[in-house]
């Protein structure tokens, strides 16, 4: 194998190909080959960063330099400038955005700083598509060690003192699940990956994927070994090709390499892995839903007991885990539970992956111990507010979740502290929102999310929330009443008592969570029949401030619905009955003179 | 049988019979062969619906249920350049709904429906997962990031050459 001097890692994460990421590393390749460099100068495309604010990321190894929003252009200068004459490209480094100086280290960047990466450990340091950049990595060492050296008892053991707790949003302790599923006796069990990442902002499931596809591989083939199963199932969703495409790979390639398949590593272990391909249904994340999915009915979900532990997939015993949860498993088998669970809160222990997204100045994937608070998340990694604005709350646990405000902003994150503030984990979205955000219109817009989502087999889920966007759309047009405000409450609570499954039980979380924490905008909705945000466009109205138009006739010439009569060098006036309430005129207005009342 | 062969062409059904094949007939690998069929038709209609159902001996009802479930899955022709608009949390919160209001406007279409000329068609996904590119508007394969109204004219431009 050749010895390089030098390493460029572009990454080739679906945020970064969308901006050409994939043609930048066709022209660094190009370039290195122009200069005769083949030996010395290696590129690979890995997976996320997780800097996706300013992607295409292109970084340089050994000397951790971190060059942001590189466009194919910038490949020259980089070989030429960086890898021939060894000056960093200046104008690629990333900025910091209080100091205004250039960051020549990644390590000293704040949103890497506070980062602690565990399940992301190799994504954005190796190529997904070469199994040997894993097992360079410690790959498969943790299955040899369980396969050779442990009882599946005794990794249960392991898994139980780890703590791990299953990252899809449930938090259920992951060991236990292991362990039960091993005492259900049958022929045939299976091990399920859940990759259904529904929950919209959220795609830590799906960089793992595409950065790290083996640990999951791996992670499954022990649990495999743990519960006794030779099969094992990954469920992902078909929106995700890149990454089916990566998995596919990884898994042909585990099996040239005798770490799937037949007679693993020589001990008599069997084991295999097919993919099964989820159709866009959120509710398909909860655990019975998806393995009707899988059997190839409607992805409707029944009622547990019986848990798929022991009557799953086909009838068979089944353990299924999200992504997130098996990336965790072969650091914890490598470094012991011990190191695991020191990581952490008491109750919560390891890390989090979240993805911060929003009004954010740094949105990306980011990984932290639990029990970091809100404030480090959102100032110290995300970087702040967007446009210096002022924060108003972050959304967690996505439609199941909550919103979280100002006063939550020094909780420590992990599992029961977010439930206690009225939100939920989840999968680990998390949308920052700031004061031009309308806390009703949000609660519609989850609201909606879930009508839409919602399978229709119970009758609390299907007519409640219907009916809970029916209030919420009467409030947001300035037609709500007080009453209104009663029967969201209560209807929300009867849903959430009733409902079949995780999503009906959970659906009416961001309503209850904003009326818990902004009933004030609620109330403006209702009493005043505004929206204090300027949101809500039933609720404003256009004005053009007589003083300060000058008639240039701009704001009558971009209006789409001709809703602005004035003479040249006259006032003009908006006829509030034609009205579209676009925002046009105010925003081709020069003069200020469009104001929102 | 006979009113499926006039409507499909009679190469396209065996294809579609081969996929089935390819799945040993089995209705437990139903969403597969409909994701395979879909890609071939580039969409569910009835009577593909009806030859599935046959192949692997389930009632075309079931098929229909199971099609109908799932988002992915299309009774309608999209156009020739799909036009998806990202609706996730993450985009919703950068202006996505506005981005929509002006493709409605400009293509005279609502969500779920595909322009007389049959050039485009107009849906609603939920996050591609490149959130930092907020608002994303996929046509196609192709994504286009930080989208604004404005910008809506110049992306239908760029496919009405």
């Amino acid at each position: 194998m050749a010895k390089f001097k030098i390493h460029l890692l572009v990454c080739g994460g679906t945020g970064c190909r969308a901006s050409e990421s994939e043609a930048l590393f066709h022209n660094l390749k190009a370039t290195i080959s122009e200069k005769g460099l083949e030996n010395e100068v290696q590129v690979i495309t890995t997976g996320c960063f997780g800097f996706c604010e300013k992607g295409p990321i292109v970084k340089v190894m050994p000397d951790n330099t971190f060059y942001t929003q590189v466009t194919p252009a910038d490949a020259i200068e980089i070989i030429e400038e960086h890898v021939i004459k060894g000056r960093k490209v200046q104008r690629l480094l990333y900025e910091n955005p209080e100091t205004k100086e250039k960051v020549v280290d990644s390590k000293k960047m704040g949103f890497y700083r506070k980062q602690l990466r565990i399940a992301l450990r190799n994504c954005g340091f190796i190529d997904p598509e070469n199994i040997d950049e894993y097992i360079g990595r410690d790959g498969y060492m943790a299955l040899g060690k369980c396969l050779t050296e442990l009882t599946p008892e005794q990794v249960i053991e392991i898994m139980k003192k780890s703590g791990l707790r299953g990252r899809g949003g449930g938090g259920f302790p992951a060991g236990l699940k292991w362990e039960i599923t091993r005492a259900s006796k049958a022929d045939q069990k299976y091990v399920v990956c859940n990759a259904d990442e529904g929950d919209p902002g959220a795609f830590m499931d799906r960089s793992i994927l595409e950065g790290d596809p083996h640990s999951v591989i791996e992670a499954m083939a022990i649990c495999g070994y743990c519960i006794d199963a030779s099969k094992g199932l990954v469920y992902i969703r078909a929106e995700y090709p890149l990454a089916i495409e990566r998995l596919k790979t990884a898994i042909k390639q585990a099996r040239e390499y005798g770490l799937l398949g037949e007679n693993v590593l020589g001990t008599g272990f069997s084991f295999d892995i097919e993919l099964r391909y989820g159709a866009g249904a959120f509710v398909c994340g909860e655990e019975t839903a998806l393995i009707h999915s899988m059997e190839g009915l409607r992805g409707e979900p029944t009622v547990k007991p019986p848990f798929p532990s022991v009557s799953g997939y086909l009838g068979k015993p089944t353990n299924v885990n999200n992504v997130e949860t098996f990336a965790n498993v072969p650091v914890i088998i490598n470094r012991g539970a011990e190191w695991f669970a020191s990581i952490g809160t008491e109750k919560s222990r390891g890390t989090k992956v979240f993805a911060l997204a929003g009004k954010i100045n740094n949105v990306g994937l980011i990984e932290v111990p639990m029990g970091i608070t809100l404030r480090e998340v959102i100032y110290e990694i995300g970087g702040g507010i967007k446009d210096g604005k002022e924060f108003k709350a972050v959304q967690t646990g996505g439609p199941s979740g909550g919103c979280l405000t100002q006063r939550h902003l020094d909780t420590p994150i992990d599992y029961d502290n977010l439930i206690a503030a009225g939100s939920m984990m989840g999968s680990g979205g998390m949308i920052v929102m700031d004061e031009d955000d309308c806390m009703v219109s949000i609660a519609k817009f989850y609201l909606d999310f879930t009508v839409e989502e919602s399978c229709g087999r119970c009758a609390p889920c299907r007519i409640g929330n219907k009916r809970l966007i029916e209030i919420l759309e009467k409030i947001c047009k300035g037609e709500g009443t007080m009453d209104d405000l009663d029967n969201l409450r209560n209807l929300s609570q009867v849903i959430k008592d009733t409902s079949l499954c995780g999503l009906g039980q959970t659906s009416p979380n961001p309503v209850l969570s904003t009326m818990e924490n902004f009933y004030e905008e609620y109330i403006a909705h209702v009493m005043d029949k505004k929206c204090p945000s300027g949101q809500c466009k039933s609720l404003l109205q256009y004005i053009i401030d007589a003083e300060n138009c000058v008639g240039c006739t701009a704001c009558a010439r971009n209006c789409p619905v001709n809703a602005i009569i004035g003479e040249r060098k006259g006032v003009h006036v908006i006829d509030q009955a034609v009205c579209i309430k676009c925002g046009a005129c105010m925003e081709k207005c020069k003069f200020n003179a469009v104001f929102i009342k | 049988m006979a009113s499926i062969n006039i409507k499909l062409n009679q190469e396209k059904v065996s294809q579609l019979q081969d996929i089935c094949k390819e799945f040993n007939n089995d209705k437990g690998e139903l969403i597969n062969v409909l994701h395979k069929a879909q890609h071939l038709f580039g969409y569910l209609p009835a009577e593909v619906q009806e030859v599935i159902a046959h192949e692997l001996k389930t009632s075309a009802a079931h098929v229909y249920g199971v099609v109908t479930f799932y988002s992915f899955f299309t009774m309608t022709p999209k156009g020739e350049h799909p036009i998806s608009i990202c609706m996730g949390t993450a985009c919703y919160v950068r202006g996505a709904e506005k981005v929509l209001d002006e493709f409605k406007r400009i293509l005279k279409v609502k969500v779920g429906e595909t322009t007389p000329d049959g050039k485009f068609s107009l849906s609603c996904l939920r996050c591609v997962g490149a959130c930092g590119l907020a608002p994303v508007v996929m046509v196609g394969e192709k994504v286009f990031g930080r989208v604004s109204p404005d910008g809506v004219k110049d992306i239908i431009g760029e496919y009405t050459k």
